[in-house]
C-alpha cells in the first residue's frame, strides 16, 4: 500500500494512480473530460518556469493544470 | 436525381478535424458565424458521383455540456438541424480520451461514422488497432484516415454515404449503465418525462434525465419554460439523489456519470483494441523536444528568441508586398488625379476613398505574414508550450497564458500591429480572459504609433532618443498589465476560467492548412476595409475638407499667389530669384493647406477642445492630428506637418517638422512627453475598433474608444501638469 497524496505534491517523473476529484461545477467537469477520473494513471512530466501550471501525461496524451486546479485531485503513488 | 446529405464533423480540439475537413472540401467552402456568437461556423461541400454532401465543421469539443459556445453550439446543430450523419474524427493516438465526445453524441442517438486519423501517428508509437472490433463494439462504421495526407479520405466519403443509404431505423440513443446509484433515478426521472413527454420532441428521454442529473444549464432552462409540474418534480429527485451522493460518496451525480462513461470506454478497452508493441519502450518525441523547449532555464528564452525572432523575419518580409500595395493605390491615385478634374470630387476620390482605403488595404500584407507566423506556431503545437509558460505571470493580472501572443503581434515588441493582435485572441478559450486581451492589446507601441514617438523623441530627447522608445515600450505594457488588472476586477470581474489545457504533440504544420486559414483572415480584414472602413474614410476626409477657406482669406491668398507668379514670369529661368520665388509659391500653398484645415470642421471640433486639451499641453493643431490619428495613427505626423504649414510631412523624414516643433514656444520636453503619453494610450484607430467590434460587439468597441481616451487624457494631462511645476 503505498501513500496517497496531493497532486500538487508530486514530483517530476513520478507516477500515480488518481483516487479522487473532489472540484465540482465547471472546473469539475473541464478536469473530467480531459480524462482525469478515478483510477487513471498520471504522470507529471514537467512544470513551467514558475513551478505553476503543472504539465501531465495521462492516456497518452499531455495536458496542463494549474496548481490550485490540483489541489482538488488525490493521487495514490506508484513505487518502482 | 442529384441526394444532397448533410454531415457534421465533430471531434476534439487538435484531432486534426480542420485538416481533414480541408482535405474533404478542397476550396468549396464558406466561413461565417453561428447567429448570436463569435464561434465560426465552417461548411463546405462533398461531391461524389450522384450525391451532394453538405460538410459542417463544428468547433472542436472535448465535451457536450453547456459551460462553452463552442459546446453548446455543437449540441444545438445536432440536436436543432438534425444532420443525416455525425463524422466524429478521432485522434487515434488518445483514443480513450477521444471516444469521451463519441460515447455523448452516441446518447443523443446521433447516426455515426468514426474517422480514426493520425494512424501514421499510431503506427510510429509502435500501437496497433483492431479496427474491427472497435466498429463491432461501438455498432458504427470506422475509416481509418490520414489527414495530413488525405488518406483514406475517398474510404471515409462512400462509407459515409453507403452507410445513410442502408441505415434504416431512426436515431437510436445509445444506453449505458450508470451503475447502482443513479440508474433506479434515472428510470423514475424517465419515467415522468416519458408520461408527460417533456421535451421529448427534441431530446431522447434518458438522456434528458441525465442532463437534469448533470445540472445542465441549458436543458433545465427550456424544463422551467416548458410549464407544467414535469421541471419541479425532476429537480426534487435530482436535489435528493444528488444529496445521497455527497452523504455516501463525498461526489455529485455529474462525477459519477463521468466516472461511468470512462468505465464504459475502459471495458471497450480491456476487449483488445489497442495493442502495444511493449517490446520497444518508446518515449515520445514530443516529450524529448519539451524536455528542452519547456525547460525550467531555457524555456522562457527559447520562447524570447522566438518571438524575436518572429518579429525580424515578418516585418521585412511583410513590408515588401506593403510597398506594392502602397505603390498601387499611389498609381492609383496618380490617375485619379489626372483623369477627373480638380476640385472636390477629385479630392474625395484621391484623398478620402484611395487614400482611406489604400492606408488600410497596405496592412493587408503585413496582416497575412503575421498570420501565417501564428498559424505555424499554433499548429506546430508551440503556442501552448507558451501558454504554459507565461500563465503564471499573466494570471495574476486575471489575463490567461494565451495572452501572451495577441500582446506581442499587438506591439508588445515596438512595431507590432493591434489588428491582428486582436485577430489572434481568437485563439484563448476563457472569454473573460479573451475579452480583457482584446480590450487591453491596442495600448502596446504598435509601429504607426512609433513614428510619432521618433519625432519627438529626436526633436526634444536627441541625446536620449532610444531610452524614449525603451521608456514607452515599458510604460505599454505596464499599462497593459495593470489596466487588465482594473477590468478584471471591475468591468469583467469573475473567476478565472480553469486552465486545463492540452498540450498537443508537436506536429508539422500543412502547407495548405497554413495558406488557407492565412487567406481566410485576411479576406475577412478586407472585406471589412471594404464597407465601414470606406465609409469612415470619407467621413473624416469631408471633415477635413469641408467647409473650405472662407472667402476673403482665400482671395487674400490668390493675390498673393497672382502677385509671385508674375514676377516669376518676369525673371529670366532658373535663376537665383526665380527658386526663391518658386520657394514662396510653395509656402503660400501651405499656408492654403493649412488655412483650409483649421476652418474644416475637424479644425473647429480641435478649436474647440483646445480649452481642455489645454491641461496636457495641446494646442488646436496637436487636436486635429490627433483626431487624424483616430483614422489611422499613421496620419499624425503628416496631419501635424500640414498645421504647421510645411505641406504633408512624410512620417520617414520628419526632421523639417521635428525642428519647426522644437523652435515652436508652445512646445517643451513636457508638452512631448504629454503627447507621446497620449498617443501611446488614446483610442485605437478605427480599424482596430472594427475588428474589436467584430471579435466582442460593438459595445466593447465604443468602451475601448471612450476608456482609452479618457485614460490617455488623465494621464498625459498629469504628466504635464506635473512636469510644469518640476521643470
Amino acid at each position: 500500500m503505498s501513500a496517497r497524496i496531493n497532486l500538487r505534491k508530486m514530483q517530476i517523473h513520478q507516477t500515480g494512480v488518481i483516487r479522487s476529484v473532489k472540484a465540482t461545477g465547471e472546473l469539475g467537469r473541464r478536469i473530467r473530460d480531459m480524462g482525469l477520473v478515478p483510477n487513471t494513471e498520471v504522470q507529471v512530466v514537467g512544470r513551467a518556469p514558475l513551478k505553476d501550471p503543472v504539465a501531465l501525461r495521462i492516456m497518452d496524451f499531455t495536458i496542463t493544470l494549474r496548481n490550485n486546479e490540483a489541489d482538488y485531485i488525490t493521487v495514490e503513488i506508484k513505487e518502482d | 436525381m442529384v441526394q444532397h446529405i448533410t454531415a457534421a464533423l465533430a471531434g476534439n480540439p487538435n484531432c486534426g478535424k480542420t485538416t481533414l475537413f480541408n482535405a474533404l472540401t478542397g476550396a468549396r467552402q464558406h466561413v461565417g458565424n453561428y447567429p448570436g456568437v463569435t464561434v465560426e461556423k465552417r461548411s463546405g461541400t462533398v461531391k461524389s458521383g450522384e450525391t451532394l454532401m453538405d460538410v459542417v465543421d463544428l468547433p472542436g469539443t472535448y465535451s457536450l455540456t453547456a459551460y462553452s459556445p463552442e459546446e453548446l453550439v455543437a449540441r444545438d446543430f445536432i440536436v436543432d438541424e438534425r444532420p443525416q450523419v455525425v463524422i466524429n474524427i478521432i485522434d487515434a493516438t488518445s483514443l480513450e480520451r477521444n471516444l469521451y465526445l463519441t460515447i455523448q453524441f452516441m446518447e443523443l442517438g446521433a447516426p455515426m461514422v468514426l474517422a480514426l486519423n493520425m494512424m501514421d501517428a499510431v503506427k510510429k508509437q509502435g500501437k496497433t488497432i483492431d479496427v474491427d472490433l472497435l466498429s463491432s463494439l461501438l455498432g458504427v462504421p470506422v475509416v481509418e484516415t490520414i489527414a495530413r495526407t488525405g488518406a483514406g479520405k475517398h474510404e471515409l466519403i462512400q462509407r459515409t454515404i453507403s452507410f445513410i443509404r442502408e441505415k434504416k431505423e431512426d436515431w437510436t440513443p445509445l444506453h449505458i449503465s450508470y451503475g447502482p446509484f443513479l440508474d433506479p433515478a434515472l428510470g423514475e426521472m424517465e419515467k415522468i418525462i416519458q408520461e408527460q413527454k417533456f421535451l421529448t420532441d427534441r431530446f431522447p428521454v434518458r438522456w434528458t434525465a441525465l442532463k437534469y442529473l448533470e445540472f445542465d444549464e441549458q436543458i433545465m432552462a427550456m424544463g422551467q419554460q416548458s410549464g407544467g409540474d414535469v421541471h419541479g418534480r425532476l429537480t426534487a429527485l435530482v436535489k435528493e439523489i444528488s444529496d445521497r451522493c455527497m452523504q455516501t460518496l463525498e461526489v455529485e451525480p455529474d462525477a459519477i456519470i463521468a466516472d461511468y462513461r470512462y468505465g464504459h470506454i475502459a471495458a471497450m478497452m480491456k476487449r483488445g483494441v489497442v495493442k502495444r508493441d511493449i517490446t520497444r519502450q518508446r518515449i515520445h518525441l514530443s516529450d524529448t523536444i519539451d524536455r528542452v523547449v519547456t525547460n525550467q532555464f531555457l524555456g522562457p528564452f527559447i520562447m524570447l528568441a522566438t518571438l524575436y525572432g518572429i518579429f525580424q523575419v515578418t516585418f521585412p518580409i511583410g513590408e515588401i508586398p506593403m510597398g506594392w500595395v502602397e505603390a498601387f493605390f499611389e498609381w492609383l491615385a496618380a490617375m485619379a488625379l489626372v483623369s477627373i478634374p480638380p476640385g472636390f470630387v477629385q479630392s474625395l476620390v484621391v484623398d478620402g476613398v484611395i487614400g482611406g482605403v489604400g492606408g488600410v488595404m497596405g496592412f493587408v500584407p503585413l496582416i497575412m505574414v503575421m498570420f501565417m507566423a501564428i498559424t505555424i506556431l499554433e499548429d506546430l503545437g508551440y503556442m501552448a508550450r507558451m501558454a504554459y509558460m507565461m500563465d503564471r505571470v499573466f494570471r495574476m493580472f486575471g489575463l490567461h497564458g494565451a495572452s501572451l501572443m495577441p500582446f506581442i503581434v499587438s506591439g508588445g515588441i515596438p512595431g507590432g500591429c493591434a489588428v491582428p493582435g486582436v485577430m489572434a485572441a481568437r485563439t484563448l478559450r476563457s472569454p473573460k480572459e479573451k475579452l480583457a486581451t482584446i480590450l487591453t492589446a491596442p495600448f502596446m507601441n504598435c509601429g504607426a504609433k512609433v513614428p510619432v514617438f521618433l519625432l519627438l523623441a529626436a526633436a526634444f530627447f536627441p541625446e536620449n532618443a532610444a531610452g524614449v522608445m525603451f521608456g514607452m515600450t515599458i510604460l505599454s505594457w505596464v499599462v497593459v498589465l495593470l489596466v487588465a488588472k482594473l477590468l478584471r476586477s471591475t468591468v469583467i470581474r469573475g473567476e478565472a476560467t480553469p486552465f486545463v489545457m492540452e498540450l498537443p504533440p508537436y506536429r508539422m504544420p500543412t502547407f495548405r492548412g497554413v495558406l488557407m486559414h492565412t487567406w481566410e483572415r485576411a479576406w475577412q480584414y478586407m472585406k471589412k476595409a471594404g464597407t465601414v472602413i470606406l465609409g469612415i474614410s470619407i467621413l473624416i476626409w469631408a471633415a477635413m475638407t469641408f467647409p473650405g477657406i472662407p472667402e476673403d482669406l482665400s482671395s487674400q491668398l490668390q493675390a498673393r499667389q497672382t502677385a509671385v507668379e508674375a514676377r516669376m514670369a518676369a525673371v529670366a529661368d532658373k535663376s537665383e530669384i526665380q527658386l526663391q520665388l518658386h520657394e514662396e509659391l510653395v509656402s503660400i500653398e501651405n499656408q492654403r493647406a493649412q488655412t483650409a484645415l483649421r476652418y474644416s470642421f475637424a479644425g473647429r471640433l480641435g478649436s474647440f477642445f483646445e480649452p481642455v486639451t489645454r491641461l496636457a499641453g495641446f494646442d488646436w493643431r496637436t487636436n486635429i492630428a490627433l483626431l487624424g490619428g483616430f483614422a489611422a495613427k499613421e496620419v499624425i505626423v503628416s496631419s501635424l506637418g500640414t498645421a504647421y504649414s510645411l505641406g504633408a510631412v512624410d512620417a520617414q523624414a520628419s526632421d523639417s517638422l521635428g525642428s519647426r516643433l522644437a523652435a515652436d514656444s508652445l512646445w517643451s520636453p513636457v508638452t512631448a512627453l504629454s503627447l507621446m503619453v497620449f498617443v501611446l494610450l488614446y483610442a485605437p484607430c478605427f480599424v482596430t475598433v472594427a475588428v474589436i467590434s467584430r471579435e466582442t460587439s460593438w459595445k466593447w468597441a465604443a468602451f475601448s474608444v471612450i476608456f482609452n481616451t479618457s485614460l490617455a487624457f488623465t494621464l498625459a494631462a498629469g504628466v504635464y501638469q506635473v512636469g510644469r511645476v518640476l521643470f
